[in-house]
């Protein structure tokens, strides 16, 4: 358990420090959110009516592109061959490395969307729901994503790669996240119903992420 | 004294040291000032008591804008001139231009809440301003992702220039984006025909706003270059160790 | 006793046979040189050890360590790179392979001496410091069995004969190293093992 604690708090001090990349998450998720109207319109009805969508694609897409230094930065300075002969299994460390990259980026994206969810005219009860939806599916994300930085070092490739593998596989995630959103909003479907599919997809993910992330490591030896 | 002795870094913290107490002094009492005429001057017609916002709102718009004009100088400073506290400057001054940014737009949004009846509206005034917020939070994240001052300066330093070019042309955009899409609806306070019982509190308000910058200001630049010594202290001891080659 | 046996290892990277048909044995407190050109397949040997590289073909076995673990887990592999972060202070690198890895003897930072330096970041640290660091690391996780890549590549005369002492100290300690090098690093009485002469 002590070596998970380990890298769980090192990724956690390394994001804040210096150099880290936390905070750059959410400045990318309020350009976002900032950059739909311009390409909409200011209609404020038309706004409320798409705003849980965009901040899904926002936070999304902030989650996503955040992540290709998530392993990448230790298979370049040698830290990833050390963790591989370590005697904690890989699975456990790349979900701990996981864990501390959502709490980094993913859970400030939930929090700070009440506030975006202003410029998206959204009231209240449909900000307090989009990010509750995103609390609940930004691990998805991240742990979907994790398989993209698996694949980033054992391709050598990074960025935009990692991307175009994994947005494909976020999509019932988003189809949920913004379900459960707009039945909050409109309550044309009840709320539970696609947030406990939404809820589902995450812990789902976290297995088939963490497990996969792994295997493309180890297959990836070289 | 010639200017080039302050560009000397000690004698900027000595000279900074003896000012930085009266200077603050002089903050705090045009603040004390300003609110108090602030608080004295008359409600608006239509709007009531919420026109006070006014106060506050106005002056750090102004800022807003200034402090970044000041740091495209300063961005002039590091990369024409080469002089060794412009990146300083700049740097210092980014957070609390943000900060003035983020005083703008919430209290805009809170002034906007009983006119328009929401917190947000894309006006093209808040907008502009809210683009200007992002820039100097992506002129932030550039200082803090480069540990080497001297590469993030010179970095920042073009950024800003680049900034201070495209601001008129972002400006310009977003007036044109949103008269398109709606006729301007908003009240506009600004105007040669503001009344004196309102102007005289605006301007002391003002003025106690820079006096707050420049303040705070000096206070962040002392920070930024004791920062800075203590990275070369810890280099020189890091070199001092046994093991350099 | 521990001993660490290769039959028969063979190594195919990027679809080229780095090496095949390598045999090798080496016990506690023994050290294996690994010799031979460039390109001869020192590193990629030293990484099948470490598990990092999959054998095409052939055994390695460790016999008379615990047999809960695998010869990658008991052995500590020391590449061209030194995995350290440059944010982190010397010490909470150090702490965290410590932690992660397993062991914790202590003195490991003045052993080599960099125990003044071990509030500052690493990335203040000079090549040469940096691989001491390195050094470090495998004093304190202390597992049995070292893989040195050129590990004296960046160091100097007195950290060479300082790290000479330490190998020195894990080979009588019961210790076992595999080193790839170009030149001597000062293992008296190791055998060589020269790859790339026979192809």
């Amino acid at each position: 358990m002590s070596a998970l604690t380990a890298i769980f708090m090192r990724d956690l001090r390394l994001a804040v420090r210096v150099g880290g990349g936390a905070g750059i998450g959410v400045l990318f998720f309020l350009i976002v959110v900032v950059l739909a109207p311009f390409a909409i319109g200011p209609d404020l009805a038309l706004l409320a009516r798409i705003g849980p969508a965009i901040l899904w694609l926002g936070a999304l897409l902030a989650s996503l592109l955040t992540l290709d230094r998530l392993i990448a930065a230790d298979a370049e300075d040698g830290s990833l061959d050390l963790i591989l002969t370590g005697r904690t299994p890989l699975e456990l460390a790349v979900a701990a490395k996981a864990l501390a990259h959502w709490l980094t980026t993913g859970l400030p994206l939930a929090i700070a969307t009440p506030l975006f969810g202003l410029l998206m005219n959204l009231d209240m009860q449909a900000s307090f729901a989009v990010a509750l939806t995103l609390l609940a599916g930004t691990p998805a994300l991240t742990f979907l994503g994790l398989l993209g930085a698996a694949l980033a070092v054992t391709l050598r490739r990074g960025g935009l790669l990692l991307t175009v593998l994994i947005l494909p596989l976020t999509v019932p995630v988003l189809i949920f996240g913004v379900a459960a959103s707009n039945a909050a909003v409109t309550g044309s479907v009840p709320f539970a119903m696609p947030f406990t599919i939404l809820c589902a997809l995450t812990l789902a993910s976290l297995v088939i992420g963490t497990f996969a992330a792994a295997a493309s490591l180890r297959h990836g030896m070289e | 004294m010639p200017l080039i002795d302050l560009a000397n870094p000690t004698r900027f913290l000595k000279l900074s040291g003896l000012l930085l107490p009266w200077l603050a002094g002089a903050a705090t009492i045009a603040l004390a000032v300003g609110l108090y005429l602030a608080g004295n001057a008359p409600d608006d017609y239509q709007q009531g008591a919420t026109v006070k916002i006014m106060f506050i709102h106005v002056p750090s718009a102004w800022l807003a804008m200034a402090i970044w004009g000041m740091m495209s100088l300063a961005a002039l400073g590091t990369l024409v001139w080469r002089h060794p506290l412009a990146d300083v400057a700049a740097k210092a001054a980014t957070p609390i231009g943000a900060a003035f940014t983020l005083i703008c737009l919430l209290t805009g949004s809170l002034w906007g809440r009983p006119m328009w009846g929401t917190y947000w509206v894309w006006d093209a005034r808040l907008t502009s301003v809210l683009i200007l917020f992002l820039m100097y939070l992506g002129v932030m994240a550039l200082w803090r992702s480069v540990d080497d001052p001297s590469r993030a300066g010179r970095a920042a330093a073009i950024l800003t220039l680049v900034g201070a070019i495209n601001l008129p042309i972002i400006k310009f955009s977003v007036d044109w984006w949103n008269t398109l899409h709606q006729p301007a609806s908003v009240v506009r306070i600004a105007g040669p025909a503001i009344h004196p019982t309102i102007l005289v509190p605006l301007l002391v308000m003002a003025l106690a706003f820079v006096l707050i910058f420049v303040t705070l200001h000096l206070a962040a630049m002392r920070n930024e270059i004791l920062r800075r010594r203590v990275r070369t202290l810890m280099m020189i001891e890091a070199q001092a160790a046994p093991g350099r080659g | 006793m521990l001993r660490l046996e290769a039959h028969d290892l063979a190594c195919v990277r990027g679809g080229r046979e780095v090496f095949s048909g390598l045999g090798f044995a080496v016990a506690a407190g023994e050290a294996l040189v690994v010799t031979g050109r460039n390109g001869a397949g020192k590193s990629s040997l030293l990484r099948t050890i470490a598990g990092l590289v999959r054998m095409a073909a052939g055994s390695l076995n460790l016999t008379g360590g615990d047999p809960e673990l695998t010869p990658a887990e008991q052995a500590h592999y020391l590449g061209h790179q030194d995995a350290l972060k440059p944010s982190l202070t010397v010490e909470e690198n150090l702490a965290f392979w410590v932690q992660y890895l397993g062991g914790g003897a202590p003195g490991a930072l003045s052993a080599v001496g960099l125990d003044a330096v071990a509030k500052l970041p690493a990335g203040y640290l000079s090549a040469g410091q940096r691989r001491r660091l390195s050094i470090a690391r495998l004093i304190a996780i202390q597992r049995p069995i070292w893989l040195l890549d050129e590990p004296t590549s960046a160091l100097d005369r007195d950290a060479q004969e300082q790290f000479a002492g330490l190998m020195g100290r894990h080979l009588a300690g019961g210790g076992m190293i595999v080193a790839a090098t170009h030149g001597p690093i000062g293992l008296q009485q190791a055998k060589e093992l020269r790859l790339g002469d026979t192809p």
